[in-house]
């Protein structure tokens, strides 16, 4: 609502002084509209030879089989499963931003919500991959699908989480796709207006047409807020469905009601850390201080911190139930996971996750930049030995001691990891090239009522209580990109 | 009557473009379109343009994508090949419900936009109709058609009133590419 003035107590979301919309289209389509920086070139050159590295040892995988990954009879599903769920957690940061925070009016959304969905699209596909690549023979991937076939037919086993992953993915990623390009409509339209010759062209046929006429507007809101409403339980079915293709296994480490919900979490928590690394970097890199602002960050972290400590309470669940269950095999999985061959992968997950998270309690930490991108890093490798733990530390000792064994990843296996990888952040540095980073048009709406320099004329105006402005004066402090001096005398 | 097809008030700020509509509305004036860079929030009332009706369309192809899961999978696992799992229901309906929620969402998403996409004209490669060029940058613009209203001096003073930063007389309906 643009005639509308905002609260003073509430933090700005644009901060700089003298944003125009038109400052706010140069900013964000600098990267797109000129040539990349260094910093982008050596990211993309890093990037490429780890996606490179994917399609050799991928490639080694299909033409040899998957004997060249590290599984034996006991562990039968390892690196390759591992890399899958923590691909997916990280894809659902995306759709959290854009849809569940759209439900809950959060305007701080705005100019994240773009690269979060991208990266969910992107981490989709990474997770994608290996699902490809744990079939062995993905030319039979078309089995997954009720198709009518010679043997009956044989239908897929509609019981079996393993199916319900399949339609649960598959619309996850799709609806994200959906939701994501239908938002990149005004954009590219924008760059369209401005651009001359082929490139002009390329994305007047990427814009639809669009226009940005009232009725187009107004139905393009409809379907936002529609598709914000069905992508809620969506994200959360994704994960629970996922948390499935253990949980109804009878696998000791496995077999917990607590999954769906344990689970959920973990991938919110992993997916906002994900964001946070990436936006750290692309934030100073392109030069987005004034819109993806420390608020942004701190607020990113909060919910870091929240879902890190959903994801504590239910690793002591776990432990509790499996000491109240009396079960010796159950009590024995989460005691191994600490006193057995791989303690040190209980460690890294226990610790990473739960115990350096607790750090962002103080304001100090979860408005530093450097130690944020730190934590989100160390949240990232968290959860990914959480899902190692889950899934090789429960498998490796099993109810036989004689077919007890350790798992060893050979090098296709981390050839595989490391390429995917690679292949993300070259999808994200491709995107950040020719695609607007920040929703520019979201941005747009909330200049008038959000910014600093909005709620710097108001302040100026001189009709608002004293206390509400000193109590938003303070709330300034913690920005890197205000100009402190300016509310001196003010 | 002059040769100006379409006369556009080009606004820097979206809380003038909407005084100028009420302006131009108490003359009787009627307004064609307005092109914005970012959705103006109460502009649909103002114009008379009805709500959207896609949460409609949204909801029956919900229904169908739900319908069209939950009959496949009744056809495939109780009624055409009912496989006995350790002696349990050919009918497990709990076990219908991830896909069928998750069909529900998909065929809602998809119809939903498409149907969008259908009724607003947009696919890709579409030549966009664009009355000025700076419309999704950083200027609202007010377009009025001039073969229906007369007095356009009028009509100018009206928009310079109400703060437009520009008015075009122009003499083409959109600024076409090529």
């Amino acid at each position: 609502m643009s005639s509308h003035s905002e609260s003073i107590i509430r933090e700005p979301l644009i901060t700089g002084k003298n944003i125009t919309y038109n400052q706010i289209t140069e900013d964000v389509l600098r990267p797109v509209e000129n040539m990349p920086g260094k910093a982008w070139w050596i990211g993309f050159t890093a990037a490429s030879i780890g996606a490179m590295l994917w399609v050799v040892a991928i490639s080694y995988t299909f033409w040899f089989g998957l004997g060249e990954w590290g599984l034996n009879k006991t562990v039968g599903w390892a690196w390759d499963i591992t890399g899958f769920v923590w691909w997916v957690g990280i894809g659902h940061a995306g759709t959290l931003i854009s849809a569940v925070l759209l439900l809950f009016r959060q305007n701080w959304r705005n100019s994240i919500n773009r690269s979060a969905e991208a990266m969910t699209i992107f981490a989709v596909i990474c997770a994608a991959t290996y699902i490809a690549a744990h079939m062995g023979r993905p030319w039979m991937a078309a089995f997954c699908l009720p198709l009518p076939n010679q043997y009956g037919s044989l239908w897929v086993n509609w019981n079996s989480p393993l199916i319900w992953d399949v339609f649960a993915i598959s619309t996850y990623f799709s609806v994200s796709l959906v939701f994501w390009y239908t938002g990149l409509l005004p954009d590219i339209a924008t760059i369209r207006d401005r651009a001359t010759g082929l490139r002009r062209r390329i994305y007047s046929v990427m814009s639809f047409g669009w226009t940005g006429s009232v009725k187009t507007w107004q139905r393009f809101e409809t379907v936002s807020l529609i598709l914000a409403g069905i992508s809620t339980p969506l994200v959360l079915s994704v994960h629970t469905i996922v948390s499935m293709d253990f949980a109804t296994s009878l696998e000791p480490g496995w077999h917990t009601t607590i999954f769906p919900p344990y689970f959920v979490a973990g991938a919110i928590f992993s997916g906002f850390a994900m964001v946070q690394t990436l936006l750290l970097v692309t934030r100073k890199v392109l030069g987005l201080e004034n819109y993806i602002t420390m608020f942004h960050i701190e607020s990113m972290n909060k919910i870091i911190l929240v879902t890190g400590s959903i994801v504590g309470v239910a690793y002591i669940t776990e432990f509790f139930i499996a000491y109240y269950s009396g079960g010796e095999y159950e009590q024995y999985t989460f005691l191994n996971r600490f006193t057995g061959p791989y303690w040190w992968a209980g460690c890294m997950m226990y610790g990473c996750n739960v115990l350096m998270t607790q750090m962002m309690w103080s304001k100090k930490v979860r408005t530093n930049i450097a130690i944020s991108w730190v934590l989100s890093i160390i949240v990232n490798i968290g959860m990914w030995f959480e899902r190692f733990v889950i899934i090789v530390v429960s498998l490796h000792r099993d109810y036989i001691p004689s077919s007890w064994a350790m798992f060893y990843p050979t090098w296709v296996d981390v050839s595989v990891f490391i390429g995917s990888i690679g292949i993300f952040f070259t999808m994200f540095l491709l995107f950040l090239r020719v695609l607007p980073a920040v929703a520019m048009a979201e941005v747009k709406l909330i200049l008038k009522s959000s910014s600093e320099q909005a709620k710097k004329k108001l302040i100026d105006e001189g009709h608002l209580d004293p206390a509400q402005v000193e109590f938003y004066k303070k709330s300034l402090i913690k920005f890197d990109s205000v100009e402190q001096s300016d509310y001196e005398k003010v | 009557m002059s040769s100006t097809k379409y006369i556009l008030g080009v606004f820097d700020d979206p809380d003038d473009l909407m005084h100028g509509i009420d302006k131009l509305q108490a003359k009787s004036v009627s307004i064609y379109d307005v092109y914005s860079p970012c959705p103006i929030h109460g502009i649909d009332a103002k114009l008379g343009i009805k709500d959207s009706r896609l949460g409609y369309a949204a909801f029956m192809f919900g229904c169908l994508g739900g319908s069209i899961m939950f009959s496949m999978v009744y056809y495939m696992l109780t009624h055409d090949w009912p496989i006995n799992i350790g002696g349990k229901n050919y009918f497990p309906i709990p076990n219908f419900v991830p896909v069928t929620f998750e069909w529900t969402v998909l065929w809602t998403a998809f119809g939903m936009t498409f149907t969008f996409f259908f009724a607003t004209h947009l696919f890709p490669g579409r030549t966009p109709r664009v009355m000025d060029l700076r419309a999704t940058d950083d200027k609202f613009v007010l377009a009025i058609d001039a073969r229906v209203n007369g007095a356009h001096d009028d009509i100018t003073n009206l928009l310079k009133e109400a703060g437009a930063v520009e008015v075009k007389h122009n003499e083409r309906k959109y600024v076409s590419y090529e």
